[in-house]
């Protein structure tokens, strides 16, 4: 039933053999063909741009009000590439091994290869968009490292990498939405899949200003809608990240891949109060230069906590700087769960340096006089003093990172020059999603997904700087060219009526749906419930799962979300702009995924990258993973509930690779 | 801390709109204006009444969608922060606050504090792009090297948001600092420069037909703007206009 359809042949050549094997639809036939592109990130802007360029009719769908808003537009950090402009040993091979690795040896051969060899021409294409990547001296390319790695691949433009991707990928779509070749629809929510003898032949949208209620018919549909990070209510994605459209889809007949594999991201800024709305990330870049420690004895912690001690006031041998204990090889820069987890480790056991005990330090002092007294011999100081070598060093780490410098202080009102950072794990990334063939298909014909809507190539743990080269990957690079396998059976179609049962079928499925949450009469708002969603979810679908615990926390969000059906309270109507009504529909759908994801941590028990079961731990406290029993994507069908859902296994083939235990010791 | 809000309420675009008193008390330092926000329609919305709409997303100052008019100010006080941004340390127990929308004709409100800012993406639409296709079928990367100097430049231009607070501070409601933060990045780098003559002309008259009014250099859309782009850009727009009128063919 599962064909993930990888084709044959030696692993660095199953793409281009794909490409020259799988069927393409002529110029003339593709004016006849609809394709309709939700989300406008960096797998949906690059998308809908290529599909419009190829010569497909696009119709673009975002919930913002404009697409260059996409949460892509968050990510700091940069976007990897195995371009060994650096000399340093880097290569296609080691960018799919490290990815592989990195993933815990829980993603697919086939696709993490084709994304390490489309990486480079990612790099060529933004640039010729006009992309300002950092440059050196000399003119070309700058480049820095990332967590699990030990080469420098990460291209980057100061700390708002994806910003500046985004906006190369939203002037693609620009261009041909100026040509008519997209019609764009901005505050535009996808509701529900459309299936038409059981292909996805459209969608019914609502326009988020008129509250009208809309039919799109298409040949294929495209979900590049994002991750379901928002589970958790806490976490660094943007307010309006949600996962209603992937869930919909789920329920339409997608099966659903590894939703327990969720990455919490160990730099984030700590809660620091019950109104928080959201966290933010503080570049993992930053680990470069920043050293994580927290006090080694208890009466420090007290100290700090009842302000007789600053952190500066310890000495060195009074700080146990835990990473750099634990792994010595790769120290500050392992990969993120390893850093998460060591994190909680340390605050679980008391040492946490905040008033919530939740926070760990920071700390850029040796940096400050590691690059100050270069910059003292290159400036020609001589004897500089201790000031003088710490005040140059400021300034080198200003150049850097000076943006996200300035954001902690805003935040927190501490100032980062001064004082270390404060910084805790937070939820960020989802690598479970729908699931997906070598084409990028969902199990339902025609239903396709791109980017972080996807499960196809971080595994069980994504590294830095990867997800904006999978995003872009997808869109330009894979998804256009395989879509075209499937729309060839589709030349003689024509165009698919809106006017039909199914369509009928659909819409009142969701002006049903919208009314009974309007007139529901309940007497809590929307917020509240996700609230409580969010903690069943970090406590015990977190950093850190155990049987019992995902077994209380099913029964607990069966329970919730029966409460949320009988007390939720929308105001205003369904006809009008009315943004409590999208936030309650969407948790409506994050009310049953959370039961999903804990459904498939509760399956897996064994430890692999960001799932971490307590049972399952090498002796030392370090993931330990089931090879024998767990090789394999979980790939949830939808049968009515959650709690019923089926399971269905891809096992994973390495034959490229030699699977160990990760080690960054 | 105990603050007065005074709000805009307005039902639709073609509705009457007006201030709103509200009192919020247990405000904390450390919340986020939006959060703020957040709790005022949380009580809103128990008492039976309607919440505020606004926009918002990230919450991290990068995405552009917040858009309040607080206390005169478009992003409220403070330099370089977008509202999302914005602590309510930042102001003094007992004072009252002034929320309002964005306030321009090429921004029309849809309710409340949400506006409809379309005009920019309508002004991107008419040239703010290079005209490469999507191929990967490029040169490399390192092809063609750009003076670190010209770069970073490139880049200070791009940081734009689009959140439009340079049209909400602006007596004339002018968007020249929008447009000419695009123009500039696309002319400072080689890839943008084959069509630098064509698309600056193209961009001013977009910007033009949707009912932008022009630069009288006060200079308020620069200290305003939470990216700090300088109104130097406009001043390369200008030039860029000029010469590419001056030698059309």
């Amino acid at each position: 039933m599962l064909d993930s359809r990888i084709p044959e042949g030696p692993l660095a050549e199953k793409w281009n053999m794909h490409k020259d094997n799988i069927r393409l639809v002529n110029p003339a036939n593709k004016r006849d063909i609809d394709i309709i592109v939700v989300g406008t990130g960096l797998a949906g802007s690059s998308a809908a741009a290529s599909l419009a360029e190829m010569g497909y009719n696009v119709k673009s769908l975002c919930f913002q009000d404009s697409p260059r808003r996409a949460h892509s537009i968050a990510a700091q950090g940069g976007i990897n590439a195995s371009k060994n402009y650096q000399n340093d040993g880097d290569s296609v091979h080691r960018l799919f091994y490290d990815t592989v690795k990195g993933g815990d040896y829980r993603s697919r051969e086939a696709n993490v290869h084709r994304l390490a060899e489309v990486s480079g021409s990612i790099i060529d294409q933004c640039v010729a968009q006009g992309v300002p990547f950092a440059r050196e001296y000399g003119g070309l390319l700058d480049n820095r490292s990332f967590g699990g790695v030990q080469v420098s691949r990460t291209f980057y433009a100061k700390g708002q990498t994806g910003q500046q991707l985004l906006l190369g990928a939203y002037s693609a779509l620009s261009r041909q939405i100026s040509k008519g070749k997209v019609e764009m629809l901005n505050r535009h929510e996808m509701m529900e899949v459309v299936k038409v003898d059981g292909k996805a032949r459209g969608i019914i949208a609502r326009n988020l200003v008129t509250g009208e209620i809309e039919r799109h018919s298409a040949h294929a549909v495209v979900l590049c809608t994002g991750g379901y990070g928002n589970a958790f209510y806490l976490s660094t994605n943007a307010m309006g990240s949600n996962a209603s459209a992937a869930w919909r889809a789920h329920k339409q007949g997608s099966f659903f891949a590894n939703p327990c594999f969720t990455q919490i991201h160990p730099t984030c800024i700590p809660v620091s109060g019950h109104y928080q709305s959201k966290l933010t990330l503080m570049s993992e870049s930053l680990r470069n230069d920043g050293r994580i420690w927290v006090p080694k004895s208890k009466d420090d912690v007290e100290a700090i906590l009842n302000g007789s001690k600053l952190p500066r006031d310890l000495k060195e041998e009074e700080r146990d700087y835990y990473l750099e204990r634990r792994y010595p090889a790769f120290g500050n820069l392992v990969p993120r769960d390893v850093a998460s987890r060591a994190a909680k480790e340390r605050c679980d056991a008391g040492f946490g340096v905040n008033k919530t005990g939740h926070a760990v330090y920071l700390d850029f002092a040796s940096a400050f006089v590691r690059y100050g007294q270069t910059e003292a011999l290159t400036k020609g100081i001589s004897n500089p003093s201790d000031e003088t070598i710490v005040e140059l060093g400021r300034e080198v780490i200003k150049s850097k990172y000076g943006n996200l410098f300035d954001m902690y202080k805003q935040i927190t009102d501490d100032n980062p020059y001064e004082t270390p950072m404060m910084i805790y794990p937070a939820v960020h990334y989802t690598m479970g999603g729908l699931w997906v063939d070598y084409n990028l298909m969902t199990t339902v014909p025609g239903l396709f997904a791109a980017g972080e809507a996807n499960f196809s190539d971080h595994g069980a743990n994504r590294l830095g700087a990867s997800a904006l080269m999978q995003g872009l990957a997808d869109g330009y690079f894979v998804l256009p060219y395989t879509i075209g396998d499937y729309l060839a059976d589709d030349i003689r179609t024509g165009k698919i009526s809106t006017a039909t049962v199914e369509f009928d079928a659909a819409e009142k499925k969701v002006t049903d749906e919208l009314h009974t949450l309007i007139s529901n009469n309940g007497d809590t708002p929307v917020d509240d419930f996700h609230r409580r969603l969010g903690l069943i979810m970090w406590e015990k679908c977190g950093m850190a799962r155990n049987e019992k615990h995902l077994k209380e926390a099913i029964a607990e969000i069966q329970e919730l979300r029966k409460e949320f059906h009988s007390n939720v309270l929308v105001p205003g109507s369904e006809n009008e702009f009315n943004p409590e009504l999208e936030k309650a529909t969407r948790l409506a759908d994050f009310l049953e995924l959370g039961e999903a994801m804990c459904l498939d941590a509760l399956t897996r028990a064994e430890s692999c990258g960001g799932h971490f079961r307590e049972e399952s731990q090498t002796p030392d406290g370090e993931a330990l993973r089931d090879d024998e029993k767990y090789t394999f994507v979980s790939a949830w069908e939808y049968t009515g509930s959650p709690s019923e859902a089926k399971l269905h296994k891809e096992d994973l083939v390495y034959d490229n690779i030699e699977v160990k235990q990760r080690s960054y010791k | 801390m105990n603050i007065t809000l005074k709000v805009w309420r307005q039902k639709g675009p073609n509705k009457v709109g007006a201030m709103e008193t509200h009192k919020m008390t247990e405000v904390s330092g450390d919340m986020s204006f939006l959060e703020m926000m957040d709790v005022l329609n949380g009580n809103l919305i128990r008492e039976g009444k309607e919440p505020f709409a606004f926009d918002h997303d990230c919450r991290e100052g990068i995405c552009g969608s917040c858009s309040m008019f607080i206390n005169g100010e478009a992003h409220g006080p403070g330099r370089n922060v977008t509202t999302c941004q914005l602590h309510m340390r930042s102001f003094k127990d007992g004072e009252t606050i002034h929320v309002e929308p964005w306030r321009s004709a090429a921004f029309p409100v849809i309710k409340d504090l949400s506006v409809d800012r379309s005009s920019f993406d309508r002004i991107i639409q008419s040239g703010g792009y290079v005209s490469v296709n999507t191929s990967g079928a490029t040169i490399d990367a390192n092809a063609i090297p750009i003076p670190k100097h010209d770069a970073d430049e490139a880049f200070d231009s791009a940081t734009c948001i689009g959140c439009g607070a340079c049209v909400a501070t602006c007596k004339n409601s002018s968007a020249m600092l929008f447009v000419a933060a695009k123009v500039s990045q696309l002319s400072l780098l080689p890839q943008g420069k084959p069509e630098s003559k064509e698309r600056v002309v193209r961009m001013v008259d977009q910007m033009d037909l949707e009912g932008f009014g022009n630069c009288t250099n006060t200079g308020a859309c620069e200290v305003e703007c939470p990216k700090g782009i300088s109104i130097t850009n406009i001043a390369r727009m200008n030039r860029e206009f000029l010469s590419s009128n001056l030698t059309s063919k």
